[in-house]
Formats: structure tokens, sequence, C-alpha cells
């Protein structure tokens, strides 16, 4: 579905990913892992057109990498970014009915039933200002709102930050169910263990090249891939 | 001095602030989206006025028929300036910001020096029209009829842009004004939401422009007086807020109107400029403002 070849990017002037070659295929979970600085949220962001990038970028045989960002976005490729970036003195139904902005016809807001399935906890505080919820309903208004957009390929950049860690359970288990249901997802996280659990292949970043990629089971249990390359 | 002519003074101001209202309007509207101060937001009243003089002189079309041609005009001029100059200004590298200054004000000085080049330095007026040269009484206080119908029509024109902020394209230009970069992630184009936000900004200084042009003299540099006062009621009211601008835009139309009848008429702009430099020491965010 998704595949990257021999593509490099520089962020800031420092060369933030050299060589990355990798693949998702449809109904996948692929968990990317590393370190602080590896270059992960460069990776997604190559992907969502934020950054230039040289190499091959396509998505469904089509070539992403001259395409602006927001049309990427209308190809079914969204992205919940490091942050989160929420509008911040939108209320929470304003944040969610923007993610269909782009889209026409009459059942584009039809994904809200599913995100309210998902996160029943922002069917409460539609009226609310984004900003004024917990970093974990954030995080699931983030998802929310990309879900709005309809995609077929869902990218995550850490949704785990800044989040209680009961609720990072919710947020990977959601993530699952929205796979269940027909989305793609390329995850990034630092939480080697949760993502690997979810994840059906996983891909090891170290200074901007990809150093192993595997099975998630299998990375998740080799010993010494997990010293060796992630630091724990 | 007796209370009529207080009372006329006072609805005089209340007029004049309502046009002040809608051109901070535009200028408010463009800055809260881009962060962009529009330099020549003066010369797209004084363009609007003058295309209201021209084709009335030329067809003798009522100024009230051109209103929505005009407007209309503006919008399309705004979203050309947009995307000829404002897009390339932000797409520099380097000292972005007063890119966009020099940008803005050099199409000022353009346009400026374009009406004079056309139409010289005369000043003109439009001396006949449904409104022109009418009075009426409102129980002792007379109120020109063109005054009367501008002040009218900004308010409708105020009405309008607060409808607009309340559609689904209003919540797309206030998430774009929020967070530019994040649009794109849900699929927002957001060269078009600036494009057609300069339009809007233009445009609502267009209809002003009309109704100025129907009891005010035009010449190329009538813009520049009117834009000082705007950036005043921008200030006053808060950067990139429209009850703000209308508001202070009211507020300032009277400050001016009593400071001309209580101190002398040479020095209104006196009360407005003190309470500019009021707002900047005490509160220079503005009344309504967020930033």
């Amino acid at each position: 579905m998704l595949r990257l070849e021999d593509v490099s990017a520089a962020y800031r002037g420092l060369r933030a990913l050299q060589g990355v070659s990798l693949e998702v295929a449809r109904g996948e979970i692929v968990a990317v892992v590393g370190a602080n600085g590896a270059g992960k949220s460069t990776l997604l962001k190559s992907i969502a057109g934020q950054v230039a990038t040289e190499g091959a970028i396509e998505f469904e045989g089509q070539s992403l990498r001259r395409l602006p960002a927001h049309r990427i976005t209308r190809l079914g490729v969204s992205m919940v970014p490091e942050g989160r970036r929420l509008f911040p003195r939108l209320s929470v139904e304003d944040n969610l009915r923007l993610g269909a902005y782009a889209r026409r016809g009459a059942d584009r807001f039809k994904p809200l039933e599913l995100v309210f399935a998902l996160f029943p906890r922002l069917a409460e505080r539609l009226s609310q200002r984004a900003e004024t919820l917990s970093g974990g309903e954030q995080q699931m208004l983030a998802i929310g709102r990309a879900l709005m957009t309809q995609p077929r390929f869902l990218m995550l950049d850490e949704p785990s930050q800044g989040i209680m860690p009961r609720l990072v359970d919710d947020i990977l288990a959601a993530v699952t169910r929205i796979r269940d249901l027909g989305v793609t997802v390329l995850l990034v996280e630092q939480r080697l263990v949760e993502a690997l659990a979810i994840a059906d292949r996983a891909y090891v970043l170290q200074t901007g090249r990809i150093v192993l990629s595997g099975l998630a089971s299998d990375i998740a249990a080799d010993d010494a891939v997990r010293r060796a390359y992630l630091g724990i | 001095m007796t209370a009529t002519i207080f009372a006329q003074v006072a609805v005089g101001g209340l007029l004049m602030g309502l046009i002040y209202a809608l051109v901070a309007a535009g200028l408010s509207l463009i800055f809260g989206l881009m962060d962009v101060v529009n330099f020549a937001h003066g010369e797209l009243l004084m363009l609007a006025m003058y295309a209201t003089f021209v084709v009335w002189l030329a067809t003798g079309l009522d100024p009230l028929l051109l209103l929505i041609p005009v407007a209309f005009a503006l919008f399309a001029l705004g979203v050309a300036i947009y995307h000829l100059l404002m897009a390339r200004a932000l797409s520099v590298r380097f000292n972005r910001g007063m890119v966009q200054i020099f940008v803005t004000f050099g199409l000022a000085i353009l346009l400026r020096g374009f009406a004079q080049f056309t139409f010289g330095s005369d000043f003109k007026s439009v001396s006949s029209s449904l409104l022109a040269n009418r009075t009426i009484d409102l129980g002792g206080v007379f109120v020109p009829t063109p005054q009367l119908a501008a002040g009218i029509v900004s308010l409708l024109a105020f009405g309008a842009l607060l409808v607009i902020s309340r559609t689904e394209f209003g919540r797309a230009l206030e998430a774009t004004r929020e967070d530019r970069d994040a649009v794109a992630l849900i699929g927002i184009d957001r060269d078009r939401i600036f494009a057609l936000g300069w339009g809007l900004g233009a445009a609502a200084v267009g209809i002003a422009g009309v109704m100025l042009a129907t009891f005010y003299y035009v010449t190329p540099n009538v813009g520049a007086n009117f834009a000082l006062i705007a950036y005043v009621t921008v200030a006053l009211g808060g950067f990139g807020s429209l009850f703000g601008a209308l508001v202070a835009g009211l507020l300032i139309g009277q400050v001016e109107a009593l400071t001309a009848l209580l101190i002398e008429p040479s020095l209104k702009q006196v009360g407005m400029f003190a309470i500019y430099l009021a707002v900047l020491m005490f509160r220079p965010r503005g009344l309504f403002g967020t930033l």
C-alpha cells in the first residue's frame, strides 16, 4: 500500500533520514521504533508531505513526493502529529467536524459515530474547547479528527506521549480497532513493549537509518536487539 | 451647548464609527489570519472610492447600485494580491516579517501613484445620488441620508461577516488562524483560505469605500487617513477580533466627534490617539484581543 525507496530527508539542516526503504501492506499495523532523534517523526512528516525528501514515496502506486500536504491528506493518508496540533480555541465538535472539511457528500460526518464509539469521552465534551481537555482526551480528539478525514492509511506519531499510563492502553486498543475496520496503520512509538504488542511488523530506526526489520514478535523477543538498538 | 448639539454630534460619530468599524474589520480579518498588517488597506478603500466615482461619472449609475459589483471587484483584487504578492512573501526564507511589511507598503505606494497618475490629485466627489443632499429629521437631530445609509450598510456588512464567521468556512478560517501548518492534516489548502481571507477583507473595505464615496471627497491620499484610524481601531479592539473592531470603531467615532466638539475640530484626532497610547500602555492586547 505504501512504499518508501531510498528516502533521505533533512530536518532543520540535519540529515534526519538516510536511505530509508520500507513497505506497509494493506491491513497491517507497522511500528517504527527507535530512540529519541532517530528520525521517526521526520519519517512520518516525509510521507505526509511536510518535509522535503529525496527518493521515492508511493501510496497505492502514486508518488506522494511532490504533492502538497493537504493533497496527501485528501488521498486518504492521514497523520496524527507529534504534539497533536489541535485547534485549541475551537470546540471539540468543531475540531472533529473540520476533519471532514475537505470531504464532500451527505455522509461526510458519518465517521463521527465511529469516533464516539471509540472514544465515548469525546461525545461528553463536544462543546468544550480543545485546550481544556486532558492530554489523553486531546490525543483521542486528534485521532478522532484524523478519522474524520476518512483515511485509508493512518500515521500516529507517539500517541502515548504525555498521557496517563492507564489511557495508553485504551488508545492502543483503539488503534487496533481502527485497523480492524480496514485502516492501515503506521505507528511511531517510544514505548517499545506496548507498540510491538499491537504491531504486525516493525522497523527499528537508528540515526536516520533502518537497522532492523521483521515481525514485531521477533523483535520484541530479541534481547540483543533491544539492548543494541533501543537502549533498554 | 445644548443636549441637541450633543445628540447631533453623537449620531454623526456613531455613523462614522460604523464605517471605521467596517474598515477595521477588513484589516483585522487579514491580520488575525496571517499575522500580516496590510499597509495597503487604505489604498484599497481609495480604489473602491475611485471605482464608484468613475463608474458614476461614466454611466450615471447610482453608487448604491455599485455596492455589490465593487465589493466583488475588491474581493477579486484581494485574492489576486494574496496569490501574486503575499504567497511569495510567505515563502521567503529569511526576514519573512519584514518582507511582508515592505510588500504591502510597496503596494500602497504603487496604488497611490497609480491613482495620482490616472485621476490626478484633485478632489473629486460624487455629487448626485439617490441619497445626496437630503437630511432626515430625527426629533431635532438632522441626519444626512448618505451618512445614515453608510452606517446602515456598514452594519449590515458587519452582520454578514459575523454570519460568515459562524459557517463552516468561518471555522476553517479560525482553524487556519490558530495553526496554519496543522490544517493540511485535515485536507485544508491554507493558500486557499488565506486568499479568501484577503478577498473578504478587501471586500469589506470595498463596501465601506462605496458608501464613503457618496459623501466624502475622493483623492489619491484619502485612504491614508482612514487606514491610520483603522490601525488604531484594530489595536483598541484587539487584533483579530471582529467584535472588538465593531466596539472600537464605534468608540473611536464618538471620541473623534466629541473631541471636535469640545476642543477644536482641527484637533479631532487627538482624542483617538490619546486612547491609542493609553491602550498601548495599559492593555496592549486591546479590549477583546486574545493574542
